[in-house]
Order: structure tokens, then sequence, then C-alpha cells
């Protein structure tokens, strides 16, 4: 690839959209019809851009009507079609797809030294439902709403509501199906189309990451379907299922979805597990501290994630035994994720730390993913979760694990990968400023919900008791903050595609195999099939002492010619 | 905190229970304090001395931080996270069993609001007085959609659900009167779908009953309507009866005709009548109707509370 020349001086060279897969077609049809997993991957981030846009707007419309404790600024109506919008877009257009989706999509192949997916054209085909799934949801939001909350508890959903339960149910479900497909094509790509010599344990946590959420997305999300299917059953075509007066049980809706929703959490977090896997090593200059347990860390998470969707049911009327057992697994499950979190910062001992944008985010992920878990042991323990349950404190509890984790991870991604992406470096004091304020003003957002969840103060309510409205008028103006420092990455973001430094090949001198090829990479990403000798994170000679393998030298990889960093 | 106050950090504890569970909710503070004190401490620490060009020494690390510390903080993290799982689940166990001889109430949940019916048919909507220092069970029951009913100043809360009681028990100690709120979404006006908890002392509490119209047995309202609806008939029959005994049947355990018994609880006695056919008791045929859709949930609750307190031998000389 020639055309990967290192041009620091010059911005005046050719458009980062002439180079690599970018330049590969500028037609309409080029892009629509594409079967390349980069350019996949952009429609993908175009797509859920829009749609976290559209999940934040609702958002913003909620945060306003709560600043005052009467019902004034929109109707009670209105109030439970915007949170359930919110909801509804935030989990399955956003959260569920965003990691994997795109920058899984864009680097899966790239990290593993193949050209692409192992199929092309499925990948496409689930861009494709996702945005089917996806007009149903605009669909639904143009015909008036639907005011089922998130998560279409029944009977409420298959018989009183009166609004477009069915549109919605078929939004998700179809989207879900998308997210199936891109499961079983990493799963096969991760075992058939690694590199020579790129064992098992040598990949990089990210793509372990993408391999443990890729089988959890294929076991659960079918649970879904079918739960949605049978509550259209009954709200469509009548048939009792969860009916109580027809002889029906209405929790058997609420194991079914969780069953499916309570891995989807894991979902949605272990990808950030993966990035930020990635990014801390790198800035700190360091072998990430004990791999294996990392490794075998996301695998119990995934496993046990399957067996805790009950502490979702402590009130519901299950048994009390069954909320035993729940609560038990529910903190056997937080112990892999305490682990994470000690490897993560005994990674910085010894390093040469440096704080670009993607390391600050990541850092911010550690903090709030911390107080995520900790909190996630105050829901696990029975009687805390019998006051705390259905409160802003879950609210805040869920938020900081899927915001404060997922969303500062995606960040980090998006920062640490952009330069691959783009060919374009993004302005960094700017991208330092949106990170620090992402924090504070998420903590300014969701810290008081705790407070407020714990004094009783329930969710999905438009109107509340005057004795919360501190706490709501603090988390709405935190939510302003929030919105700015989203809107300033979108803002810089769009900037340096036309006016950021070009990008080298490999700008952060990082060890993985995406950054052997030029930025942005070419169509058939490698020239040469590089092969690899060593395990991952070679940054810095001493370190955890492995028992296993020996300190292992700089990972000999093919180099590409565009590659002179 | 009363509903009248403009500013609330804690909850009020109207009850031991809530002051126990606060205890556990301190002492996972606690925890928590110190876990993201450490993890924090750590990341300035490292953060600081390790950044970049910093002259800090950077040598090999000691042998012993490899597997053995990572498996003991795995070991560590474990063993204290089943420590907490015990602290808290042994103050749930001993809320499993309800104290004995409560004061019941019947609590009807319905889009959007609460109807509650005390023992002796006294009514209210969105209002819960109750005597302090007397266990209360609450037996619930929803006409339409899921709802829960939620006491923040007691710590309880409890899913109302139709077709099936769920019950909820406290003993309040501390007058006053407190939030209730509909903690389970339910439609367009669920954050209307509240009012308040008022306790009182219990001298108090017997004089607000007398002053309240429409107060009379519920039990006596359940036998009237027994009555009424024609159950007498068949289950006061003399001699050979074509229905089962009532007496003293709530709480024993009943044969069933397919075989297996039953314990006869209250929600037993709830299908029993909706639904006579799915368990019929041995010995007798599946002949009665069902009162599906002629009886309200209401009627249900002082009908189950008749036959509760139906003991037989005052009946059968009056009979």
């Amino acid at each position: 690839m020639s055309d990967a020349v290192l041009d620091k001086t010059s911005a005046r060279d050719e458009s980062t959209f002439d180079k690599g897969y970018l330049g590969a077609g500028h037609t309409l049809r080029s892009w629509l019809f594409t079967t390349d997993h980069k350019r996949i991957a952009i429609l993908y981030t175009l797509t859920l851009t829009v749609f976290f846009f559209v999940g934040g707007i609702a958002i913003a419309l909620v945060r306003i009507e709560l600043v005052t404790p009467a019902q004034d600024f929109v109707s009670a109506d209105e109030y439970n079609r915007l949170f359930t919008l919110h909801g509804i877009v935030m989990v399955w257009f956003f959260l569920v797809p965003s990691i994997p989706a795109t920058f899984g999509n864009f680097l899966l192949p790239l990290m593993l030294g193949s050209r692409d997916l192992a199929f092309p054209r499925l990948n496409l085909f689930s861009w494709y439902l996702t945005v089917i799934g996806g007009a149903f949801t605009i669909y639904v939001l143009l015909a008036g709403g639907v005011d089922t909350g998130w998560t279409f508890y029944t009977p409420y959903s298959s018989i009183y509501s009166n609004s477009h339960v069915i549109a919605a149910a078929t939004a998700v479900f179809v989207a879900g199906f998308g997210t199936i497909a891109t499961g079983i094509n990493f799963i096969v790509t991760i075992h058939t189309m690694r590199a020579p010599g790129l064992t098992w344990f040598r990949l990089p946590l990210f793509v372990w990451s993408m391999y443990t959420v890729s089988i959890v997305i294929v076991l659960a999300t079918p649970v879904l379907a079918m739960t949605l299917t049978l509550m259209m059953a009954e709200r469509f075509l009548g048939v009792p299922i969860f009916n109580a007066s027809e002889g029906g049980d209405p929790l058997l809706f609420q194991h079914l979805f969780w069953f499916y929703s309570h891995p989807a959490v894991y979902i949605m977090i272990l990808p950030a597990m993966g990035v930020v896997s990635e990014v801390i090593p790198c800035f700190a200059r360091r072998r990430l501290f004990g791999y294996d347990f990392m490794v075998y860390a996301l695998a119990a998470i995934s496993l046990i994630g399957f067996f805790v969707w009950g502490h979702h049911m402590f009130v519901s009327g299950q048994s009390p035994y069954a909320n035993l057992v729940f609560s038990f697994l529910s903190f056997i499950v937080a112990v892999p994720s305490a682990i994470k979190v000690f490897n993560w910062t005994a990674t910085l001992y010894g390093g040469q730390i440096s704080y670009e944008a993607p390391m600050l985010y990541a850092f911010g992920f550690v903090g709030l993913f911390t107080i995520g878990g900790l909190t996630g042991l105050f829901l696990a323990s029975i009687p805390i979760d019998v006051q705390a349950t259905d409160t802003y404190f879950v609210v805040a509890h869920f938020h900081y694990v899927m915001v404060g984790g997922t969303v500062s991870a995606f960040f980090a991604a998006l920062h640490f990968w952009w330069p691959k992406i783009t060919g374009r470096m993004y302005p960094e004091t700017w991208a330092r400023f949106a990170a620090v304020l992402m924090f504070f003003g998420f903590n300014f957002t969701f810290f008081p919900q705790f407070i407020m969840g714990w004094a009783g103060m329930p969710r999905r309510y438009g109107s509340y008791p005057p004795e919360f409205q501190v706490y709501h008028v603090l988390s709405s103006a935190g939510a302003a903050v929030l919105a700015i420092a989203y809107l300033l990455p979108f803002a810089y973001m769009i900037w340096s595609l036309r006016w950021g430094q070009r990008a080298p090949g490999n700008p952060w001198q990082a060890t993985g195999l995406e950054w052997q090829t030029p930025s942005p990479p070419p169509k058939h990403n490698f020239d040469r099939v590089p092969t690899v000798e060593h395990g991952p994170y070679d940054y810095h000679h001493e370190g955890y002492v492995d028992q296993k393998e020996e300190i292992a030298g700089s990972m000999q990889t093919a180099q590409t010619d565009g590659d002179q960093e | 905190m009363t509903a009248d106050s403009h500013f609330v950090f804690l909850p009020a504890a109207a009850s031991a229970h809530a002051r126990h569970v606060d205890w556990i909710y301190f002492g996972l503070i606690g925890v928590s304090v110190v876990i993201v004190g450490l993890v924090v401490a750590l990341l300035l620490t490292f953060g600081i001395r390790y950044r970049s060009g910093s002259p800090a020494p950077r040598g090999k690390l000691p042998e012993w931080v490899s597997r053995e510390i990572e498996i003991g903080w795995t070991v560590a993290t474990l063993f204290a996270f089943i420590f907490i799982f015990w602290f808290a689940a042994a103050s749930f166990l001993t809320t499993i069993g309800a104290a004995s001889n409560p004061l019941e109430i019947h609590v009807v949940g319905k889009q959007w609001m609460w109807k509650i019916e005390h023992p002796n048919g006294v009514r209210e909507i969105n209002e819960l007085h109750v005597p302090a220092d007397v266990p209360v069970r609450l037996v619930m029951i929803s006409q339409d959609v899921i709802h829960s009913f939620f006491l923040p100043a007691l710590r309880i809360k409890q899913d109302v659900l139709p077709g099936r009681y769920t019950s909820e028990s406290f003993t309040a100690d501390k007058t006053g009167s407190y939030d209730l709120f509909c903690a389970e979404y339910c439609g367009s006006d669920h954050a209307r779908m509240g009012g308040r908890i008022v306790v009182m002392p219990k001298a108090e509490y017997q004089a607000w009953l007398d002053a309240q119209p429409g107060a009379e047995n519920l039990a006596g309202k359940g036998r009237q309507l027994f009555t009424q609806l024609g159950c007498a008939g068949c289950h006061f029959e003399k001699g050979h009866r074509r229905a089962p005994d009532l007496a003293g049947l709530y709480g024993s355990y009943v044969q069933l005709a397919g075989g297996g018994t039953v314990r006869a609880d209250e929600a037993y006695l709830r299908d029993s009548i909706l639904q006579p056919a799915r368990q019929v008791v041995a010995g007798y045929a599946p002949i009665m109707p069902s009162f599906k859709g002629t009886v309200s949930e209401d009627q249900i609750f002082s009908l189950v509370t008749f036959i509760k307190s139906f003991s037989g031998d005052r009946e059968e000389t009056t009979q």
C-alpha cells in the first residue's frame, strides 16, 4: 500500500476519503452494497449515532419535566412514552449493538490478521435488519409512541396498553436477529480465521470479549424473540398466556424477559471491558496484569450471568427461597468483575503512563464501573433490594454500569481507534476536556439519584412529592452538562475528518495487529497475512511474572510496508 | 420523612425492621467506601508515580506478585462477598415467617388507586390507617395490571398481582404519616397512584375505626354473601353433603380427588371459588359452579375471611 505515506507536515494532501478502504468507492451503492467489514462498521456507526441522539432527545424532555414536582411540561401519557422510547432506543438500538457492531466489526478481522469476517454478506444483512428494526421504532415514534416501559411487562403490554406495542416489539424482534447474525459471524470468524501463530491465549482481550459476548448473544437473544412473540400472540391473537383472568401467569413473562435481559446487561458491558483492556496497557506501556485471569473472568461472567435473572424479581411474588439462590449467585457473579478492576489497576504498576483522551475515558470507566458494580451488591442483598428496586437507586445503578461503563468505554474506543478508522488524529486538548467533562457531568447527573432512590423516589414518575425536587434539579442540571460532553466529540470528530492531523499507521505505538496496517487500512486489510509469534500487550518486559510462558520478546509480525512508525 | 417536608436525605424509619435494614445499608456503604477508596487511591498513586518520564524506579516485579496475589485477591473477594450475602440474607430469613395473629388488612390495587378494607369492614382509598406496635399483614390483589405496594418508611415493597394473593407484613412503631407509592409501572396515572400510611396509637386507631361509616364485620359480610350466593345450600347441608365441610378448613391439608394434598390457604380458597373444578376434594363430584365474573375481588376477600373464621360449632347449632 504505497498510498499510506506518513505526512505530518502537510494537511493539504489528498482527502482521507480517497485512502484505503474509504477510497474504494464514493457512490451510495458502494456503501449500501458493500461487504467490507470496515464499511459496514461505518454504516453501523452512522445508524447508532442517529439513535443515540433520538434516545438522548427523549431523555432530555424527561429531565426537563422532572425539574418541577408537578406534571407540567408534558402530559402523563407523553411522559410515559418518552421514557419508554429512551429505554427501547438506548438499549436495543445503541447499547446492545454499540461496541460489537461498530468497533467489533471494524477491528475483529484486523486484530485476527484476516481479510474480512467469515460471512461478509451476512454481516451486511445484519445491518439491514438493524435498520429495518430501527424503521419500526421510528414508525412507533411518529405514530404516537409506546408506553409500556422498555420491559414490556404483562399484562399491561399484552392487554391494557393503548399504544403501539406490536410495532415496538416487532422493532426489537427484528433488530434482535441482526444482533444474533453478528454474534454467529464473530464466533465463526474467531474460530476459523486467526492468523498463523495467533493461538487462543495470544488473542487480545478485545477479541476475547467479542467471543464471549457473541456466545451470550446467540444463547440469550432467541429467548427475547420467543418472549416478545408470546406477548404479541396474547395482544394480537388473544392467546391467553400471561393473562391471569384466563389462567395465565403474568410472572412467567418476567422470568423469560429477564432470562434474556440480565445476560443483555453483560452483552452491553463485556465489550466495554475488552476496550479498556486494550487502552490501559497501551497508555501505561505495560503488559496487561493477569491476562489469563482476565480471560477466565470474561468466561465466568458470561456463564454465571445466565443464572441470576431472578434478582430482578425479589418483590415480584417469587418464592423467598428462590430469592435466596438468586441473591447468592448475584454475589458470585460480582467476583470476576472485581478481579478485572484489580487487574486494570495493577497494570499501571511500574508503567510509563501518559494521559491521552482514550486513557482518561478508561480511567473514568474504571471508577464509574466500580461504583456501578458495588451498588449491584446492594441490589443483590435482598432486604436492601426490597427498598431500592423500582426506585431511582436502580436507575442510578444501571446507568453507572451502562453509561458510566459502556458509554465511557465506547468513547475510549472511539478516540483510541479513530486514527485507524479515519486516518486522521482528533484534537487532543478538546478530547481531554470532553473526557473530564463527561466524567463530572455523569456523576452530577446520576449520583443524586442514589440518594433520592433510597429515600423512596419511585422510577417512571412524571410527578413526585416535593421533598425529592432538589435531587431532580441536580440531576437535570448534570444531564445538561452531560449533553454538552456528548456533543463536543460529535463536533470535533467531524472537524478532524477534514482538518485533523494525518494519522500514521500506529500513532500510539500499540502492539495489536490492527496497528500493523496503514491508517485507514486498505480494503483487504493486509498485503501479506501476518504471522504471530508472541502474546499480546508486549509493551514492557518487566511485569506480571507468568509462570506458563517465558516473558516474551516483541511481537514479531510481518510488517506491512505502509507502517513507518 | 413525612409527606409535607421539603427535603429528604434518609427516609424515615418507622419500624424495627426499617432500622435493621438501615444498618445493613450503612454496612454496605462502609464496604463500598473502602473499596472505592482503595481503587481510587491505587489509580492515583500508580497514575502519578509511574507517569511517563517520572524518576520512580521500575524494576522487575517481585516473584510473589504473580499467580499467588491474583489467586489471593480472588479468594478474598469471594469470601467477602459471601459474607455480605450471608449478612443480608440472614435478616431476610427472619422475615419469611409471619407474626402470629396479625391484624389482617385487605388491599385491592386497580388503575390507579388503592382500595383498602379493614377487618371490621371499614374501607378507605389511597390511605392506610394502622395501629402502632401491632403486627399488620396486608393481603393484596390486583384487579387489572401489576402494581406494587411500596412503603419507604417501613422499607417494604411487594408487587400486587392479578389473579394471585401476595402479602407483606410489618409492625410500625413510630406514629406519623408516611408516603405510600405504587412502585410497579402501571400506565397513565402510575405517578398518582399513591397516598399515605398513617400510623396511630392503638387507642386512636380504635377511635378512628369507630368513627368511620360502614363498619361491620368483614367475616359477617362474607357470611351474608355466602348465603345470598347459595353456597350454604350445599356446604351447610345436613347429613350427606354434596360439598365439603368448611368448618376449621383454613390452614388444614385437603385430600384431592386427583391424588395429592393441598394446604387450604387464602390462594386455595380463592381458586376454589373461581375455578372449582381445578382442585376437587376427594370424595366429592365436581358439581360446584364457578363464581368468576359474579363476585368482585372485594367480595372474594369477604368470603375468604368468612371461611377462615368459620369454626363450625356455632354454625351447626344455628343451622
